[in-house]
């Protein structure tokens, strides 16, 4: 499984450009600028992390990049595509697309293992008996191979994160999107699904994730953007970032989350 | 109490009684369909849908059932729509019930987190297998209940009907009346009618939460 995922980003990179763009996006809600004219390219196989104070907008920026929240100007376009209006074009690319929730967002009234079917047979269409097998093969990589018949209710909140990884990874997508996945977990609960994000940044995965875990940002980041205001005030290396930050909203900010 | 079952009353009876369960059953299942498509609406992301979805509710819930009536009955053949009684019956049935039907499903839609839809959306599924696949079945139990006040409800409602030309179970009381009965051993018997149809509804209702209780 582990090299077929890997196979499978090789062999869409064949084209060329970045993978995610993002050129000059605004958005607006009511008289809050909670984008400001934003320019973001991410490469093929780059892990990004987006950082910065609550409410500086970096879970609407996550969520304009699959287009559950739309924007007032500017473009996105994934893989060389603009993100299309609303409807099948644009259901296709969001199966491109994985996102997970800080929330989970696990579907309460299916199986484990149907969560990680579903959207393979329904969007995909893949036959059942193959979208099991891929069910089984990647719930058992996360690690919750064991829970595939329980309902996501009775499963830690660790364990459910896993699944929501797994259920995303199905769809084979170009590039993941994760919102503070570890935000919603008890502390002990934190390093198994950081360990599983960080396996998926090894294969190569292309990853935007917004998180407050610097040791993950440090091991598994290529680039960290911080963002204030609706902003992307800095970006650098990680260990450019967490040793020298050049901003003061950036210095501040780290002096806050550093002293816990 | 015994007149039921003497010239030949139990036939007119038992023919008012079906036509009943008939325009009750044929109500409901078209209350049912145009419930779910105004809820849809109402959910949806296009906006004309979702004024329309509103309006309907707001003008079908708002207006006395008999008004509903004289509209379709008074209204429509004016615009050369004619029909028999029965299917107007049906008609404002469907549109007064279908209103109800449309708020139970969009606060039983409310009740399911957001994110489950979005969940949903981020895999690449359409608007109509979120709905279907992902937030009515999650809904369903939070709407059953409701649900079956609006359908014990439909066959009591039904007796308007009577009044405009269709041959139903309350309207029988007339004929009784005609032929001399006392009224309250004619009322006794369709009272008794009545509550057979809500007890089987119910009973219908209850057999559907206990299975959607078992499946989880
Ligand atoms: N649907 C909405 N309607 C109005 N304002 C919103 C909406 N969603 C977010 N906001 C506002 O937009 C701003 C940015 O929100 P966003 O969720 O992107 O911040 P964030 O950086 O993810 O913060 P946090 O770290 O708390 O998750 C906040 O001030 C928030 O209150
Ligand atoms: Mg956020």
């Amino acid at each position: 499984m582990t090299e077929e995922t890997v196979s499978d980003t090789a062999s869409d990179a064949v084209a060329t450009g970045p993978l995610v763009s993002l050129k000059g996006v605004d958005k607006h809600y009511g008289a809050l600028h909670v984008l400001q004219d934003i320019n973001l390219e991410i490469a093929r196989g780059e892990v990004v992390v987006l950082i910065g104070p609550s409410g500086s907008g970096k879970s609407t920026l996550c969520r304009t990049i699959n287009r559950l929240e739309t924007i007032d100007s500017g473009s996105i376009a994934i893989d060389g595509r603009p993100l299309p209006a609303e409807g099948k074009e644009l259901a296709r690319l969001r199966a491109d697309v994985g996102m997970v929730f800080q929330s989970f967002n696990l579907f309460a009234h299916k199986t484990v293992l149907e969560n990680v079917v579903l959207a393979q047979v329904k969007v995909r269409k893949v036959p059942r008996a193959q979208a099991e097998a891929t069910a089984r093969e990647l719930l058992e990589r996360v690690g919750v191979g064991a829970q595939a018949d329980k309902y996501p209710a009775q499963l830690s909140g660790g364990q459910q994160q896993r699944v929501a990884i797994a259920r995303a990874l199905a769809m084979k997508p170009k590039v993941m999107l994760f919102d503070e996945p570890t935000s919603a977990l008890d502390p002990e609960m934190v390093n198994e699904v950081l360990e599983v994000m960080r396996s998926l940044a090894a294969e190569g995965m292309t990853m935007v994730v917004v998180t407050h875990e610097m040791g993950f940002a440090r091991s598994a980041a290529n680039r960290v953007l911080f963002m204030a205001d609706g902003r992307i005030v800095e970006e650098n290396t990680p260990d450019a970032f967490f040793t020298a930050p050049r901003s003061d909203r950036a210095k501040d900010f780290l002096s806050k989350i550093l002293t816990h | 109490m015994g007149i039921l079952f003497e010239d030949g009353n139990f036939s007119l009876f038992y023919h008012g009684f079906l036509q009943t369960i008939e325009l009750s059953a044929i109500s409901a299942l078209f209350a049912l369909l145009l419930g779910g498509v105004l809820a849809a609406f109402r959910v949806s992301p296009v906006p004309v849908l979702r004024a329309f979805g509103t309006g309907w509710v707001m003008v079908f819930r708002n207006t006395p059932l008999t008004l509903l009536f004289f509209g379709v009955v008074f209204a429509l053949p004016r615009l050369d729509v004619h029909l028999s009684s029965f299917t107007f019956a049906v008609m404002a049935l469907s549109a007064y019930t279908g209103a109800f039907v449309c708020e139970v499903l969009r606060s039983g839609i409310n009740t399911v987190p957001l994110g489950q839809a979005e969940a949903a959306r981020s895999l690449g599924m359409g608007f109509g297998q979120t709905l279907g696949t992902i937030v009515l079945p999650q809904a369903a139990r939070s709407v059953l209940p409701p649900m079956s006040s609006i359908f014990i409800a439909l066959p009591r409602n039904s007796a308007v009907a009577g009044a405009f030309n269709v041959p139903e179970l309350f309207s029988t009381q007339k004929a009784f009346d005609e032929k001399g009965y006392p009224i309250f051993v004619t009322f006794f018997w369709i009272a008794l009618a009545y509550l057979l149809v809500s007890f089987t509804v119910s009973a219908v209702f209850r057999v559907l939460e206990k299975q959607l209780a078992v499946a989880r």
